[in-house]
This record gives C-alpha cells, sequence and structure tokens, in this order.
C-alpha cells in the first residue's frame, strides 16, 4: 500500500507530484514507461481494462527490469489489442485459450527454470470471467503448487468481449444480458458469485492484493511487491467498463473511486493468507452514488425506487468495512 | 531456432503495430488545452496572476514568484498588510476547508524581495512622451510605475511632504509599518520617476499643458461634516485629520474617553489609535448593527480585541464639553435605523467624526466635458474621463475605495494612456472561462488546513504602534502556496498523460512549451478516442471537451 505523502496540494493522490524527487514518481509519469499496451487498440472509448492492464504491466516491467512475459486468456483484452496482423502489445505476450492462462503461465515459469533464466518473470492475465470461472481450476492448481506467476484478474465484472453475459463476479442487481432487469428479482441473484481475493487467501499463497485503477499509486505499489515475491502470486484490479456498466467514457475513473469509496470494493493486500494493510476510505459514500451512476442499476431507480434492494447492497459494504476494518485503517 | 522468414520460433506469421490503426477517427469529442481564470485572479482589483505566483512559490523560486507579481502590482509587502484580500473570498479551496491564504504569501513574497533588494524591472528606452501625474497615493504611483517601465516620461505632483497618500497619512503604522511603506515607494520611484513634493496643482488645465496626458488620482481627502448641535466648548475633531496628525508625529489631545463616530474602517483606526495614544476608553457610535458596518469584520474583531467599545443603533443629538447626548435607534421593517426618543447621557472628553470623505476637485474647476456625478469624476472603463487626454482613479472616481482598487486603477490607466500615446485605442482582452469548483476534480487535492498569521501580543498592541499581524516563516508560506489548486491553469500533475487508456497524451520537458499551444502536454489526436476522462480526471480543470467537427 502506498505511503501517503501528506504535503503539497496533491501528495501522492495524482500521476505526479512535480515538487517530489524523481526517485518517487510514479511509473506512469515516466515518459520512457514501457507502454505494455500501445495506441491504437480496439478498446471502447475509457475503457478500463486497458488502462488497468497498461498501469500493471508497465510497473511489473520496471520491476523486473523489462525481462517478463505475459500471458492472456481470451478475453476483451486479448481480442481488443490483437486483431491480426497487428498488436498493440509491447512486450513478450502469448494468448492460449479462454480458461487456461494460469496453467500456460506456470508451463512458461517450469520452462524458464528449466533452461535456467529465472531471471526472466512470468505474468498471467485475464478478465474476471476466465479467472473466477472457467479458469479456477488452473489457477487454484498454480496457486496451490506455489508456481512463480503473478497472476492479475482485470475484474469488469460481466463477460464483456462476448457482449455482457453474468460472470461469478458480477454483483448482486447488475442488469447484464443473461440476468436482465425483468420481473421480481430483477438483474443477478443475491447469495451467488465468488470472491476470489479470500479464495486466493485460502490457498495461503505468499501475496495477494486487490486494486483499482482509480488509486494509480496504490496499484503501482503493489504490482512492485508482488514482483519482489516468488511464488504464487494474486492481484485483483477493478476496472470498470463503460459499455457493459452503461457508465459514462469520461467517469470510468470516478466510478472506481466511488466502489471503494463506498466500501463496495475493499482495496487490502494480504501476506501468506493474512490481511497486511488495507486502504483507507477518504470520503465515504453511500452505495447510491456509486449505483446510480451506471445504467445496469438503473432498474433500482424507478418509480418506486427499489429501497430493499439498495439497502441490501449497502449492508455489502458495510459488511466489507467491518470485515477489512477499513475504518480502523490508518489514514 | 527461427522460422522460415526469420521470425522467432513459435512466431508463424509476421506482425504488425497497431499505431497502424488510427483510432482517432472514432472521436466526436475532443480534448483541448485550456487555461480558465481562476476566480482569485478575478476577483483581485489590481489584476493580479495570483494563481500564476503562487504556482512558483510553491516551488520554492520567490523571485519568479515576487517578478510575476510586481508586473501587475508593485507593492507585494504593502498590499500583504493592508488589501482587504476579496481573492480570498472567491478562492475555490474555501469549498475543500478554507481560502488559500493568499494574502500572506503575498506578504512573504514582498518582504523577501526587500529583504533580498530584487529590483523592479527597468523601464523600456524613452519614447518622448510625458505624463503628468497628480498625487502620488497608491493610485497615482501605480500608474506611474507601468507608464515608467512602457519609457514614458513620468512626472508626479503632490500636494503633501511625503509620497503614499492615504496610505501614510490615513492608515496607521501599526497595520503598515513606514519602513516598509517607504521601502516599496522608494524602490518605485528608483526608476527614473520625477517627483515634486508640496506641489498642490489647483489649475489642472495650466498644469497639463506640455504634457501628453495626464492621470488625476486626488483621492478623498475632505472629511464630511453631519450637522450636530454642539456647545462652545465641544472638543470635536475629523478622523482622517486625528489620523494625519499622528503619522506627522502630532498627535492631537483626545482626552481620557473618546467617542468615534462612525462605522467603516476609518472610524475602527480612529478609536484604535485613540487607544494607542493614552484613552483609557474608545467608544465607537454607529447607527446601525454590526452587521450593517461598512467596516471589513477583521477591522472590527481587532479593535474589539483591542478594547475598543461598541455603541451600535446609537445616533449622537448634542454634544457639550465633557459629555453628549446618545440616542438610541432601533430598525424597522426595511431593516433601517430610527429613532426612539430614548437618550442617554454619555461622559466624552472628545467627538471624532468619521463619517466618510469627500473629493477636493477645486482643481477641476475650468476642464471642459469632464464629469462630475455624487461627488465624484465619470470615467470609462478604461479610465478616462470626459475630457480626451485626462484619466483618473482611486478615491476620486466611483468604485470601492480601498489600496488594491486604486492601484488596479492605475495599471488600467496606464495602459490605455499607453495605448492613446501610441494614437491607438485600449481594448481590453477576452476574457477566459471563470475555473469555478465543479470545473475542478477536488479528489486528488490533500487535506491541508489553512495556516494561521502570528499577532502581536494584546498590550504590547494597545501601547504601540508596533505591527499587529506579524508574517509567516518560510515554511508556512511555502504550506500555504501549496494548499493552492491552481484552478484552471495546469500544474504538471501528469494525470491527462498517465489516464488515457489509448496512450494518446504526449508529455514534453516541464517548460519547454513543446506541446499544444505552448503547453507542455499534447495531445495526439491519432489516436485520441475522445472519451473524456482526462477531462474529467485532471485536478485543476484545464482540459476542455470539445465537440469535433464532422
Ligand atoms: C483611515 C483609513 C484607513 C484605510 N485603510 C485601508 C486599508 O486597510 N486597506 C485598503 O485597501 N484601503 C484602506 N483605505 C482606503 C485607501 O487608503 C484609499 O482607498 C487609497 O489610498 C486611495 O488611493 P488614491 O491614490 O486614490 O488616493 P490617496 O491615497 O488619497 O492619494 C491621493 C494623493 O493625492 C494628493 N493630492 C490631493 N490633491 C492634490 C492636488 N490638488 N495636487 C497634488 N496632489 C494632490 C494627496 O496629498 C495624496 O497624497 C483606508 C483609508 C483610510 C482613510
Ligand atoms: C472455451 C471458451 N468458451 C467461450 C469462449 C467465448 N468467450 C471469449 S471471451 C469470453 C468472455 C470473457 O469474459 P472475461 O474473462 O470476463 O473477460 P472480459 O472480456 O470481460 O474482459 C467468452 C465467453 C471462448 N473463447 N472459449
Ligand atoms: S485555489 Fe489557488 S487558484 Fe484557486 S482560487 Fe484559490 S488561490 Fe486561486
Ligand atoms: S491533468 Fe494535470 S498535467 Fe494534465 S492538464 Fe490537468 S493539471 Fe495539467
Ligand atoms: S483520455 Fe485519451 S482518448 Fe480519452 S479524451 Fe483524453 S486523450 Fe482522448
Ligand atoms: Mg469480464
Amino acid at each position: 500500500m502506498t505511503e501517503r505523502l501528506r504535503f503539497y496540494q496533491t501528495g501522492s493522490f495524482a500521476v505526479r507530484n512535480r515538487l517530489l524527487p524523481v526517485v518517487d514518481a510514479s511509473v506512469q509519469s515516466d515518459p520512457g514507461r514501457a507502454n505494455a499496451i500501445t495506441s491504437g487498440h480496439r478498446a471502447c472509448q475509457g475503457c478500463g481494462e486497458a488502462l488497468g492492464a497498461r498501469y500493471a504491466l508497465d510497473a511489473a516491467m520496471r520491476a523486473s527490469g523489462g525481462r517478463m512475459v505475459a500471458v492472456n486468456a481470451t478475453g476483451c483484452l486479448e481480442v481488443f489489442s490483437t486483431p491480426y496482423p497487428e498488436t498493440s502489445w509491447q512486450i513478450p505476450w502469448m494468448h492460449s485459450l479462454f480458461g487456461n492462462a494460469a496453467a500456460v503461465a506456470s508451463g512458461v515459469a517450469a520452462a524458464l527454470r528449466v533452461t535456467g533464466r529465472d531471471d526472466v518473470r512470468v505474468v498471467a492475465q485475464a478478465g474476471d470471467g476466465g479467472t473466477v470461472d472457467i479458469g479456477l481450476g488452473p489457477l487454484s492448481g498454480m496457486f496451490e503448487r506455489n508456481d512463480d506467476v503473478l497472476f492479475i484478474c482485470y475484474d469488469n465484472e460481466a463477460y464483456m468481449n462476448t457482449g455482457v453475459q453474468r460472470s461469478g463476479a458480477t454483483p448482486p442487481a447488475a442488469r447484464t444480458m443473461t440476468t436482465p432487469a425483468v420481473g421480481p428479482h430483477p438483474g443477478a441473484p443475491f447469495g451467488q458469485g465468488k470472491d476470489l481475493p479470500r479464495i486466493a487467501m485460502a490457498h495461503e499463497i505468499p501475496y495477494v492484493a486487490t486494486a483499482t485503477v482509480a488509486d494509480l499509486r496504490d496499484l503501482e505499489d503493489k504490482v512492485t511487491t508482488a514482483m519482489s515475491i516468488r511464488g504464487a502470486r494474486y492481484l485483483h484490479v477493478l476496472v470498470p467498463c463503460p459499455l457493459g456498466w452503461g457508465s459514462a467514457s469520461r467517469d470510468t475513473v470516478r466510478v472506481a473511486r466511488l466502489a471503494t469509496e463506498s466500501g463496495l470494493f475493499p482495496v487490502f493486500e494480504a501476506h501468506d493468507g493474512e490481511v497486511t494493510s488495507v486502504t483507507p476510505i477518504r470520503r465515504r459514500v453511500p452505495v447510491e452514488d456509486y449505483l446510480r451512476i451506471q445504467k445496469r442499476y438503473a432498474h433500482l431507480f424507478g418509480e418506486p425506487p427499489a429501497t430493499g434492494v439498495i439497502a441490501h447492497i449497502q449492508a455489502t459494504a458495510d459488511r466489507n468495512i467491518r470485515r477489512y476494518r477499513i475504518e480502523e485503517a490508518p489514514v | 531456432m527461427n522460422g522460415r522468414d526469420g521470425t522467432p520460433f513459435a512466431i508463424t506469421l509476421g506482425v504488425g503495430s497497431s499505431l497502424a490503426n488510427k483510432t482517432g477517427s472514432w472521436r466526436t469529442e475532443r480534448p483541448v488545452y485550456r487555461n480558465a481564470l481562476p476566480p482569485c485572479n478575478d476577483a483581485c482589483p489590481a489584476g493580479e496572476n495570483i494563481q500564476g505566483w503562487l504556482y512558483e512559490a510553491e516551488g520554492g523560486d520567490y523571485e519568479a514568484a515576487w517578478r510575476l507579481l510586481v508586473a501587475d502590482n508593485p507593492f507585494p509587502a504593502i498590499m500583504g498588510r493592508v488589501c482587504y484580500h476579496p481573492c480570498q473570498a472567491a478562492c475555490n479551496r474555501a469549498h475543500l476547508d478554507e481560502a488559500v491564504g493568499i494574502n500572506a504569501v503575498e506578504r512573504f513574497l514582498g518582504d523577501a524581495a526587500l529583504q533580498a533588494g530584487w529590483e523592479l524591472p527597468a523601464p523600456l528606452p524613452d519614447t518622448g512622451r510625458s505624463v503628468l501625474i497628480v498625487g502620488a497615493g497608491p493610485s497615482g504611483l501605480s500608474a506611474a510605475h507601468h507608464l515608467r517601465r512602457a519609457g514614458h516620461r513620468v512626472v508626479i505632483r503632490e500636494a503633501g511632504p511625503l509620497p503614499g497618500g492615504m496610505m501614510r497619512f490615513g492608515i496607521p503604522a501599526y497595520r503598515l509599518p513606514r519602513d516598509v511603506l517607504d521601502a516599496e515607494v522608494g524602490r518605485l520611484l528608483g526608476s527614473g520617476i520625477e517627483l515634486h513634493l508640496d506641489d498642490r496643482v489647483d489649475d489642472l488645465m495650466a498644469a497639463s499643458r506640455g504634457f501628453d496626458a495626464t492621470f488625476l488620482a486626488v483621492g478623498a481627502h475632505i472629511g464630511r461634516r453631519a450637522y450636530i448641535p454642539a456647545g462652545e466648548s465641544a472638543h470635536i475633531l475629523d478622523a482622517v485629520g486625528v489620523l494625519r496628525d499622528t503619522a506627522d508625529d502630532q498627535p492631537p489631545l483626545l482626552g481620557r474617553r473618546v467617542v468615534v463616530y462612525g462605522g467603516g474602517n476609518t472610524a475602527m483606526d480612529a478609536a484604535r489609535t485613540a487607544k494607542r495614544l493614552g484613552a483609557e476608553e474608545a467608544i465607537v457610535v454607529y447607527r446601525r448593527t454590526r452587521d450593517r458596518m461598512p467596516a471589513h469584520d477583521s477591522e472590527v474583531a481587532e479593535a474589539l480585541e483591542e478594547g475598543v467599545i461598541m455603541r451600535w443603533l446609537s445616533t449622537i443629538r448634542h454634544v457639550d464639553e465633557g459629555s453628549m447626548v446618545v440616542e438610541r435607534m432601533e430598525l424597522d421593517a426595511d431593516g433601517f435605523p430610527r429613532p426612539t426618543g430614548e437618550t442617554e447621557e454619555l461622559a466624552a472628553d472628545s467627538l471624532v467624526l468619521a463619517l466618510g470623505q469627500d473629493v477636493d476637485l477645486s482643481l477641476l474647476d475650468g476642464v471642459p466635458d469632464l464629469e462630475v456625478v455624487d461627488g465624484v469624476v465619470t470615467v470609462d472603463d478604461r479610465m478616462m474621463t470626459g475630457h480626451a487626454g485626462v484619466f483618473a482613479g482611486g478615491d476620486m472616481v466611483p468604485s470601492e475605495r480601498t489600496v488594491t482598487v486604486a492601484v488596479g486603477h492605475g495599471k488600467q490607466a496606464a495602459r490605455t494612456i499607453d495605448a492613446w500615446l501610441r494614437g491607438e485605442e485600449y481594448r481590453h482582452a477576452a476574457r477566459p472561462a471563470l475555473a469555478d469548483v465543479t470545473s475542478l476534480n477536488t479528489w486528488y487535492y490533500t487535506d491541508a488546513p489553512a495556516s494561521v498569521r502570528p499577532t502581536l501580543d494584546l498590550v504590547r498592541r494597545i501601547s504601540t504602534f508596533d505591527e499587529v499581524t506579524l508574517g509567516l516563516d518560510e515554511d508556512t508560506a511555502v504550506f500555504e502556496a501549496r494548499r493552492c489548486l491552481s484552478c484552471g491553469n495546469c500544474f504538471h500533475c501528469d494525470n491527462c498523460f498517465g489516464v488515457c487508456p489509448d496512450n494518446a497524451v504526449r508529455k514534453f520537458a516541464e517548460g519547454s512549451g513543446a506541446g499544444d499551444n505552448g503547453r507542455d502536454y499534447a495531445f495526439d489526436l491519432d489516436y485520441c478516442k475522445g472519451c473524456g476522462l482526462c477531462v474529467a480526471e485532471c485536478p485543476s480543470g484545464a482540459i476542455d471537451l470539445v465537440p469535433e467537427q464532422i
């Protein structure tokens, strides 16, 4: 987690603080950053996944001294970046299937190890579908074997690439193609879904963390920490999707910020299965502030509004805040 | 092991870069870097670029900050003491916690300059034109400074024995120490301005002969008298006279109990001065309530701290030696004070009238086309009077009467005169859009409570004319400068460069100006999809999103 700097205008909240020494600057402020995924990709306007991937991989590139391979599952990130014959990747990058990114990455790591190339690091990345649903088996194996891979999940809370179907990471009440806003319980059901950061922690792997595109410094610090550790590591990044969430393209960072400030998306890190730091909430907001700016929740705000459902979602946020003791986190 | 065409093993097809795909064609709106008008700059009567000089001060380059400041106002150390800082009332930071202490930082810079001996920029080569300025108050001095810098010959004629106007003979030393006043005025005059002291102008038409233009800034010095029935030996004085004589080291005898009549800043200064001159009690009598007092809140508060007694809702009916009759007023339904008939006797040795000042316009007799309404001279928005070539500003024209307004008038008049001397007409620059708080993304600013200016202890305050409000030390001044949000103007936070999912923002070296119209950043419109994220996440509101012409 980022040590917050208290002085000067923006402290460490913005991408750069011109009055801080260059060594404290973010990777993204560096004109020489790797730009792992460069311009010309076909992601939607304001895509959180494209942004999150560049943030994470550029930081991993710096941490590994540019000696790194990325393995990518099928999903938006793969499809919008590599339509033949073009690629946006400016790093060694490899794609196989939707469900096997963890297995392929384990294989790459093993191959590097047997050829004595353990200076080259391996990162695997997938969407939430590729992580929590179809890819969960290989991922759990990778965790259990403690393979030397950093697995990054870009969580946009549905199967976006194929047209917004519900995944095991879709939050309750959200409208998707497969959980339409009709009937007595519109949107995705309550009581289902998988909390992958906690599942990863249950494997007691060396490092598990969550982050969002709304807090660059925090994300970069977590990638850097992860890259300093050997073994299986898991980073879960919330990446809003303007298309699937029905939010304005300019609001991608704002939505992610409201997700954390409402308590719906707890930001923390855990070593060996134990939570070691929690990012505090600066200005707590009711979940309604977060829900209202997304069309996937529009059915909650009709006439009359679904106050019971909103209260249920609020209770989830409150529970997160209790569970991770967010209010006790040092500001 | 390589493939047939030389590509590495396991790559069967050659790869091209997505840079070939110009996603900029998706765009319906485009981001544009802008400079919006910070509310502080907008509110500064002297037109200072506050955001600009705070930016320099934030980085510790105090001299650059000071140079930017004096381009608009040659008196930072004076301003930092006497300006009523309307900039702070407008400051966006107040929506977060408290306004930036602009005035305190201004004083810090002004004092730093005096200490370091920084000089004002040298005048441009002589133009051969000459301008007469009547009055060496802040307005006249400000105009002189800007005109001299532009290379014109400047002659000031001042009726009094020393320059400074009301800054010297009105504002007491406990708010504006004379060494500060002398230093800033002296530095300004050092640029080759010809100042004639004890040289009153009685006939403007005669005096302006031989000059290409004239700027009038004679202030308002005639104390207003109200008709109050008084006994023969009643001791009645005028506040401006009291302050002038005190400044002149000839303090008047006021007695042990002094009553000051009026509710403006002059009344506060008269009462506070009376205390310092030894009065045991100084009582301000004012017709209305505190919230109606024209005096600034801070001045009322400071007067109260020093033990000045306020009698609101009171008028003076009769004055005699040693006592006066005071009538209680009450507010009617419209909030106007009206007499109640209830009177009371008040023991007092003297009565000081602080009922406002009028302008002595006698020097204008015989000047054609001048318009005088309500005792002040009409000017247009460029400070020109009805008589071509004669300009006026400060307390003698219709406007708020403050040092800062006077300085602003002087600057505006200098610009208009400069254009006039070149046979051109001065035109106001187009005003950029206001950077109001809704155009900022305040998330990015850290919490930073305002710093407090130290003050002299009370005992020394009421027994001496030592300065009451003290300056900030360097650490505190920098901290205060860094509380600025840089409203409407880029402060190089790199957010736009960072948050673009399309990597469509280019960054150049800070200060290089190699980006879009002189900025240090540029949008790569080949790839910008117009999502607006950079616009939304720019903390300072320095990016606009405009519709694309399709
Ligand atoms: C007691 C008091 C306290 C104040 N405190 C503050 C404060 O804290 N902050 C603030 O912003 N404002 C304050 N003001 C108001 C401020 O001082 C005036 O608004 C400002 O000085 C006006 O500037 P000026 O140049 O128009 O006129 P002045 O400052 O009045 O200067 C006019 C000059 O012209 C000279 N002059 C007049 N007639 C002639 C003539 N015929 N020939 C030649 N010379 C002539 C005068 O001698 C004088 O030097 C205060 C005013 C008073 C009276
Ligand atoms: C075995 C298999 N089943 C289905 C698909 C079709 N498919 C491709 S991507 C995708 C969804 C991806 O969702 P997610 O992993 O959340 O990534 P996102 O596109 O949302 O980033 C699906 C269903 C596939 N490629 N392979
Ligand atoms: S925050 Fe800074 S730029 Fe904005 S109004 Fe205040 S002083 Fe001016
Ligand atoms: S985001 Fe930051 S760097 Fe970009 S224009 Fe705004 S203030 Fe300047
Ligand atoms: S964030 Fe990038 S793509 Fe979006 S408007 Fe700004 S420059 Fe264009
Ligand atoms: Mg997804």
